[in-house]
């Protein structure tokens, strides 16, 4: 905000000229990142030498609307809203709204283009690029201006907040969160307990959530190692991977069934957490992540090259399915022996062994929950979290921290070896994809994004990161680069996490004057 | 002998591109503490304008081979500094003060922005180009017949290199630039005190970074002739941990980490395996943690109670 500062002190630059000058550099900037990654396509046909095409018209409307924008966004930080509130406005209802039309255009008509010819591809509103969904997005930084110009109408902010007035908002908002996590776990609970059999449920939604659960187990359990302990792991998925390929390598070696395997998939992944973690926890903070990361790499490329052990890419395939403790869920049993359906006399459907993985995970994700909320309580895990506020004061005080992390590291692995064990018996597959780094980055994500510390924030976090991109099917190709900036906007939205209360479960109070929260604003 | 000899001119020139994505890592880890996740996609985005800007060469009929190379250079550093100037204005500067986490976060969300960016506007298919600088010296023929190559291109990416250095170098001892930047990297908030512009001079900071990735990348479409989205991973975790070899934030550690994870990875794949180039990598990194924390060129970090 140099050009702010800059114009505060001489105050006699009118704010059209701030505005011009803020726009010229924008659409500088614009053109300097699009010019060649927009306006050229490259092209490369087999056998053939690399080409392009141009795309000059979107560049130049990105050049033409961006700008726009930011004279509106000038304007309204100098206190007149009313540009951005009505340009803003009809910019998002023609913009989000043309796209949509285009959207369901293309949905509804394409189907029918035999009938009405090739002229029916269009939906005949006229929008600046190509693809609807880019116009979509550049309605909704439309809505961005209005949604800001309505809050300098309201006289609560004033473009960007000073450090310590937005220390105090996120003080206040974090023993916000904590009153409504308190709510909110119980509802979302009972949501999670009852939600397959409410009438909407099916069979595509009861799986999405099992893959939600998943994610928040392990995001639970790395909560432990990064929001309790403090320790930054970047390779969590290798002890994923670890449990996953137990059991698939114990059920189809040995026979054991998912809940004989469960115990020792668990004892491997955390056996190979004290062993990568003795030698790096002597490490402090990011050194620590490169290590983690490269280890999470070490395995991925391990289970990608021992073939003989592992299957290499194609991984290990005919793994067994789940049990009912012991009773499969085949539609005909084996002479002699009984199938879940015949056991308790019910109609065969596929229907019970997905809801029966449901209420695993759910059980599973709970028992994590539940050791962590003890273990927090207990004196280990207050040498954890005062591992994480000051490693010095703990070494100080005859804390070894090597071992306290230790055995933060060890249980986090424990738990996501559990996790990778039911990730087996539920894909019948495993292979080294499933393992990349990306899916490190997606644990940690839910984990800060949640606000780390708080179960229920890790729980909303993953519904938002996993659930969004199976809802968001449908824009394919566009997922991955909105799960990205869903990323980075929660963080500059909330950086402290969505349900941020970062604060020692124990604490000394100066004081019987000082609130609580004052913790959550130091940390 | 020969054999080795050659696999040393291969590692080296690895080494080169490996450490000139370090040094982005080591500036920038340097100043304000935080690993640049983005930086190895700026590097990628680097490799594909210095290709787009080669077509763009190829198009207007210029096929005098060193204002090529000029052309691509000079084009995929600048508009690559773009990116290194946006992603530090959108995914750090807001997030200056919060806690140590968010940054991270966020790089590693305008890190899948950037690829699935790339991924969209030019396409998942891996982009060939043609070799522009063919031949070399021969500078060694062992009695078997095995000859030991020096191509002319790995004499560019050296040459390049060292002048790139050198030029560093001078910037960050001599320059006001640079003072400022010694000063952030101390204390920002004293630094600020006495009148540097912290937010300038970090912006710069990636600026330099995005430009010198831009270069590696420009040097790895030349030597390898293949682009795509999702190359900037792997160099990107392969330069950090050649940052962290070198001892983070010291330059000629950056480029001595990166030169030797080069050479490692050229004797590795060439000796042992190469299905396990990388985790020779990762492990060499491991050790040198273990016994020397703060890389073969760092200062050891007081504790400050």
């Amino acid at each position: 905000m140099a050009a702010t500062t800059m114009t505060g002190a001489k105050p006699a630059e009118s704010v059209a000229r701030i505005a011009i000058k803020e726009a010229l550099l924008t659409a500088f900037l614009v053109f300097m990142l699009a010019f060649l990654m927009i306006g050229f396509r490259t092209e490369a046909q087999q056998g053939q030498q690399l080409s392009y095409v141009t795309r000059f018209a979107a560049i130049a409307w990105g050049i033409i609307l961006v700008p726009l924008g930011r004279i509106l966004l000038v304007y309204n930080r100098h206190g007149r809203p009313m540009p951005a509130l009505i340009g803003g406005g009809l910019a998002f209802v023609y913009l989000f709204g043309g796209a949509l039309v285009a959207i369901l255009f293309d949905v509804l008509v394409i189907p029918f283009n035999d009938y009405f010819g090739e002229a029916a591809g269009a939906s005949g509103i006229p929008l600046p690029f190509a693809d609807p969904i880019v116009d979509g997005v550049f309605g909704l930084g439309a809505l961005y201006l209005v949604i800001l110009a309505l809050q300098t109408m309201r006289h609560t902010a004033h473009g960007i907040l000073t450090l310590e007035q937005r220390e105090a908002k996120e003080a206040r908002s974090a023993t916000r969160a904590k009153q409504l996590s308190l709510v909110l776990g119980p509802a979302l609970l009972a949501l999670a307990v009852v939600l397959p059999f409410t009438p909407w449920s099916d069979r595509v939604l009861v799986e999405t959530m099992t893959l939600i659960l998943t994610y928040v187990m392990l995001g639970w359990g790395l909560n432990i190692v990064v929001g309790l302990a403090g320790l930054l792991d970047l390779g969590y998925v290798a002890f994923y991977a670890v449990g996953a390929y137990s059991y698939a390598k114990l059920s189809t070696e040995f026979g054991l069934d998912f809940w004989g395997s469960l115990p020792l998939a668990g004892a491997f992944a955390a056996f190979f957490g004290v062993v990568l973690g003795f030698p790096v926890l002597r490490l402090r903070g990011d050194y620590l992540a490169i290590v983690t990361l490269g280890f999470g790499e070490m395995i991925r490329i391990t289970l990608i090259n021992w073939q003989a052990f592992t299957g290499g890419p194609n991984g290990i395939t005919g793994i067994p399915r789940m049990t009912f403790f012991g009773v499969p869920f085949d539609r005909t049993p084996e002479e002699g022996t009984q199938s879940f359906h015949t056991l308790f006399g019910l109609e065969y459907s596929t229907m019970h062994r997905i809801l029966f993985l449901y209420y695993v995970i759910l059980g599973l994700a709970l028992v994590t929950n539940f050791l962590t909320i003890r273990l927090r309580k207990m004196p280990i895990g207050r040498a954890w979290e005062a591992l994480r506020e000051d490693e010095t004061a703990c070494r100080a005080l005859g804390i070894n921290p090597t071992n306290t992390k230790l055995t933060a590291f060890a249980l986090g692995a424990m738990l996501a070896g559990f996790a990778g064990s039911f990730f087996a018996v539920r894909q019948a597959f495993v292979s080294p994809e499933s393992f990349v780094f990306l899916e490190s980055a997606v644990i940690l994500a839910i984990v800060v994004l949640g606000g780390m510390g708080s179960q229920v924030g890790v729980a909303l976090a993953a519904v938002l990161l996993i659930g969004l991109p199976e809802v968001l099917r449908e824009l394919s190709l566009y997922r991955m680069l909105a799960f990205g900036a869903v990323m980075v906007l929660i963080m500059l939205w909330r950086p402290r996490g969505l349900l941020a209360h970062r604060e020692p479960t124990i604490l000394l109070r100066r004081g019987s004057g000082k609130r609580p929260q004052k913790a959550g604003a130091t940390t | 002998m020969e054999y080795f000899t050659q696999q040393l001119i291969n590692g080296l020139t690895l080494g080169s591109i490996y450490g000139l994505i370090a040094i982005g890592y080591t500036m920038v880890y340097g100043i304000i503490g935080m690993i640049n996740f983005a930086h190895g996609d700026v590097y990628m985005i680097g490799a594909f304008q210095a290709m787009i800007a080669f077509l763009i060469c190829g198009v207007l009929g210029l096929t005098w081979v060193p204002l090529q190379l000029a052309l691509m250079l000079i084009v995929a550093v600048i508009f690559t500094s773009a990116y290194g100037w946006t992603v530090e204005r959108i995914a750090y500067r807001p997030l200056r003060g919060s806690p140590r986490l968010a940054p991270l976060i966020s790089a590693i969300g305008m890190s899948i922005v950037l690829s699935n960016y790339v991924q969209l506007a030019q396409g998942p298919r891996p982009k060939p180009i043609p070799p522009v600088i063919r031949g070399g010296f021969q500078i060694m023929e062992s009695e078997a017949g095995f000859v030991v190559q020096l191509g002319y291109l790995q004499i560019v990416i050296m040459l390049l290199t060292v002048v790139l250095m050198a030029i560093f170098a001078y910037l960050i001892a001599k320059t006001p630039l640079g003072r400022a930047q010694r000063a952030c990297e101390q204390d920002m908030k004293m630094a600020s005190l006495l009148g540097v512009n912290v937010d300038r001079t970090i912006s710069l900071t990636f600026v330099m970074g995005a430009g010198l990735a831009a270069v590696a990348g420009m040097m790895v479409t030349l030597y390898y002739g293949v682009n795509d989205f999702f190359m900037g991973f792997v160099a990107g975790i392969k330069a950090f941990t050649a940052a962290v070899l070198g001892g983070i934030g010291s330059l000629p550690g950056a480029m001595l980490g990166g030169i030797l994870i080069g050479i490692i990875e050229a004797m590795w794949s060439a000796y042992f395996s190469t299905e396990y180039k990388d985790v020779a990598a990762f492990g060499i990194l491991v050790l040198v943690l273990i016994f020397r924390p703060t890389g073969l060129l760092g200062r050891p970090e007081v504790e400050k109670v």
